[in-house]
């Protein structure tokens, strides 16, 4: 019953979007808003009702009784209905109405507003069409089985319970971005007043994107137990290209909100951040780039997406090729200068994302013409590392430049301690680990970066000492603390890939092996009963320095999802992580097994950095929140007439 | 005049980057790009050159699998009418076992063998990876994956 009315809000929500997009593209004003809410709330229902079915265990659900089990613990039993595809589609439909309801909770009403919402319901009723036509997740069995087929063990774990929904905040907030500068292109105003108004939106999205993907990095790392935590997968760099362009967008949105220039430049950038969102639905849901005979087996929703990615994009860019040359160029800017800056920082993460985007769909057409090829980690390094060391190198001159016009001089004395620790610190990581001369330019550039941002705050702060730091606008804080946490991500991705220590051992009970200072005795193994799984626990002693301490890896089995698992153990220290994992038992060796023990240096640098990232964009979206006064620019003005809203302490020297 | 200037440098600095990139890709690509081979391609392509990195699939055969010291291990893979010799030193997947379908990556000796420096196994039910699929012809059965749910062992989800 519950799963019928599910259903039911499932179809309401569609025709509300529908009337939401009609209403929003040809009139607008209090219905569109009210519509807005409706097809909000009515997906939220249909959800809920997903939810209960999968909590009460409605096995008469197909969708449940693929994907959850009555030995499931409640956690997974929530999570459950989204760790499939068709719940994973409602929550994308959910997520999406959800934006266009805080969009019509929060944006004053005029035309811009309007259009958006209407654009908005068009993208929300696609989807949710293809929900209902195409991925239901309200089909029902007949007969009902008598218990579900279980989660995928591997899924089974906190982080990628919150993965997903973090994930389609992230993607999905560009469908908004998406519809703001559609609206925008239609009304022919891509201006001051649309930037500040499309900023938060694209801030927010970027940074639920920034957190997914780091969840899914932590759940990489110490659930699969190879101890990676970025592989460089077809499916990864579907959600790292639009991580590109929506870290390219949230830049040059500054330059459009403060200068009023490179607006069809931000358009464009906003337009094509959803599209490669669809463009990485397309990539995973397809099976196109896993396994080919599962598009095969279900073309209809490869080609639905690909439709839907057509329809998008060639309308969007359409309405951008009509409109785009009627958009005003901004002030005159030299080459050197903030605007200068943030320019050549779009070039670089643009060209990195067409490198990701060409290095994840060259196999594509590769396979049609028949060359079965693949392309892994070291293209990926070879061409990202170069570009964005060259990009964060420059990044602590963009920070202390001047709007329209900079002198590189002034900087240079300040910027000079700031080199200098970041040699000093790229000595001193040589000197503990000296396994790799990479580790020299890699915590280089990232204490380069974080001494940089360092560098600039304290400039912003001399004049009145550091009690002048809590005045501050929230999108100083913002930007300081994203460029630490890059500078940290830097660093730490350096000293961890270059510095990693791995290797696999065959111990007997009561035999040791040694790394890194740390002496690792096997005491044998013990079986256990978990909740739902059983599993071999091995405990192995962990001495340094006569401190003894005892790590307890385990081998899980899942008799219903009959698949094994790894469960490392994980000691964190100053220094890193102490990893080990349990491999197999030596069947020529009774008592001996197989145990893989690792030195991750610096890994939480690596996490903590991409945190901090996502938080600075949470924390400059506040500011916009504070100072919600439309900023009228005077067509035309003369540039330097423009004041600087943001950033006080820009005072001129 | 101003404004030109600034669209000079502007397509000047644009056209530099593009290229850098273009020209980067070229060299990583050359450097690195695996082809897919079966056991079968091997032996009529000639392909297992010494040096030349590759990928190769097919199913683990049968009493192909001999452990040496540590954690060292050789198997073969076969697809039915040839069988390539792999070496791997590391932990296996969960999954692998003798006539599992997997893809080994890797290197090839001077003898012809894949030193095997990734071994991909398939992660679930739903999954085997692709290039095994079409090398065997074999119907895999599965259904379409969602999305992080199937995918190979050496390869996550974010």
């Amino acid at each position: 019953m519950i799963a019928e009315i599910g259903h039911l809000l499932a179809f309401l929500a569609l025709a509300s979007a529908l009337a939401q997009s009609l209403i929003g593209l040809t009139s607008g004003g209090e219905p569109v808003r009210r519509l807005a809410l409706v097809t909000s709330l009515t997906s939220i229902g249909a959800f809920g009702a997903l939810i209960v079915s999968f909590v009460t265990l409605d096995f008469s659900l197909a969708l449940v009784a693929g994907n959850s089990h009555s030995l499931k613990p409640m956690l997974y039993r929530v999570a459950g209905a989204w760790g499939n595809h068709e719940g994973s589609m409602l929550l994308w439909c959910v997520i999406m109405a959800g934006y266009g309801a805080a969009a019509a909770l929060t944006m004053r009403t005029d035309a811009l507003r309007d259009r958006a919402l209407g654009v908005q319901g068009l993208l929300t009723a696609a989807s949710l069409a293809y929900l209902v036509f195409a991925s239901s997740p309200f089909t029902r069995l007949d007969p009902a089985p008598l218990d579900g087929g279980g989660l995928n063990p591997l899924l089974q774990d906190p982080a990628l319970a919150l993965h997903p929904p973090f994930l389609y905040l992230g993607y999905v907030g560009f469908s908004f971005v998406f519809s703001i500068a559609a609206a925008g292109l239609i009304l022919g105003r891509i201006d001051r007043d649309w930037a500040r108004r499309t900023r938060p939106w694209a801030l927010a999205a970027w940074s639920f994107l920034s957190v997914g993907i780091s969840l899914g990095a932590i759940w990489a790392y110490y659930e699969l137990g190879w101890g990676g935590w970025w592989f460089w997968d077809p499916v990864e760099n579907a959600s790292f290209m639009p991580w590109l362009v929506g870290a390219a967008l949230v830049h040059s949105l500054i330059v459009t909100q403060k200068r009023g220039g490179m607006s069809a430049w931000t358009a464009f950038l906003a337009v094509l951040a959803f599209c490669l969102s669809i463009l990485g639905a397309f990539l995973v849901r397809s099976g196109v780039l896993t396994s080919v005979h599962a598009f095969a087996v279900d073309p209809e929703r490869g080609l639905l997406l690909l439709a839907g990615l057509a329809a998008a994009g060639g309308g969007a860019f359409s309405l951008y090729a009509w409109r785009a040359p009627r958009l005003l160029a901004g002030p005159e800017f030299d080459p050197v200068s903030r605007e200068g800056a943030l320019v050549l920082n779009n070039l670089f993460l643009s060209v990195a994302a067409a490198l990701v985007l060409f290095g994840t769909v060259l196999p594509l057409f590769g396979q049609a013409v028949g060359a079965s090829m693949s392309i892994g980690e070291p293209y990926f390094q070879l061409t990202l590392a170069p570009m964005m060391g060259i990009l964060f190198l420059f990044l602590p001159f963009a920070q202390g430049a001047t709007w329209r016009r900079a002198e590189i001089a002034p900087m240079l004395p300040r910027l000079a301690a700031a080199a200098g620790l970041s040699l000093l610190a790229a000595g001193i990581a040589f000197g503990v680990y000296r396994e790799s001369p990479w580790i020299l330019p890699g915590v280089a550039i990232g204490a380069w970066i974080i001494a940089g941002a360092l560098t600039d705050l304290s400039r912003r702060v001399s004049p009145g000492g550091w009690m002048r730091a809590l005045g501050l606008s929230a999108s100083v804080w913002g930007m300081t603390i994203a460029h630490v946490g890059l500078g940290l991500f830097v660093v730490g991705a350096a000293v961890e890939t270059a510095a990693r220590r791995d290797q696999t051992f065959v111990l007997s009970p009561g035999e040791s092996a040694e790394m890194r200072g740390r002496t690792f005795r096997f005491d044998g193994v013990r079986e256990i009963e978990g909740a739902n799984y059983y599993a071999t626990e091995a405990r192995i002693v962990v001495t340094r320095d006569g401190v003894e301490e005892v790590m307890t890896p385990q081998k899980r089995f899942y008799p219903v999802a009959g698949t094994p698992t790894t469960e490392v153990a994980i000691r964190k220290t100053l220094g890193g992580d102490v990893y080990v994992a349990l491999g197999d038992q030596v069947r020529e060796t009774p008592g001996a097994w197989r145990v893989r023990i690792s030195h991750h240096p610096l890994i939480d640098w690596v996490f903590g950095g991409a945190i901090l990232i996502a938080l600075g964009g949470f924390l400059s979206l506040a500011s916009r929140r504070r100072r919600d006064v439309p900023v009228s620019a005077p067509e035309g003005a003369p540039a330097s007439s423009v004041p600087d809203v943001q950033s006080g302490a820009e005072a001129p020297a | 005049m101003r404004k030109r200037s600034q669209r000079l440098w502007l397509i000047g600095a644009a056209g530099l980057l593009v290229a850098s990139g273009v020209a980067l890709a070229a060299t990583a690509l050359k450097d690195t790009v695996a082809y897919f081979y079966s056991p079968s391609d091997l032996v009529e392509k000639n392909a297992a050159q010494a040096g030349r990195s590759a990928r190769v699939g097919g199913l683990v055969e049968a009493g192909s699998v001999r452990r040496g010291e540590g954690a060292a291990v050789e198997f073969r893979i076969t697809d039915g009418s040839h069988a390539a010799e792999v070496s791997f030193d590391g932990l296996l997947p969960d999954l692998f076992e003798e006539g599992q379908g997997i893809v080994a990556e890797g290197r090839f000796d001077g003898s012809g063998r894949l030193v095997a420096e990734r071994v991909l196994a398939k992660h679930d039910e739903n999954y085997m990876p692709r290039e095994v699929y079409e090398a065997l012809k074999e119907k895999a059965g599965a259904a379409a994956p969602a999305s992080y749910e199937a995918r190979p062992a050496g390869a996550p989800a974010t």
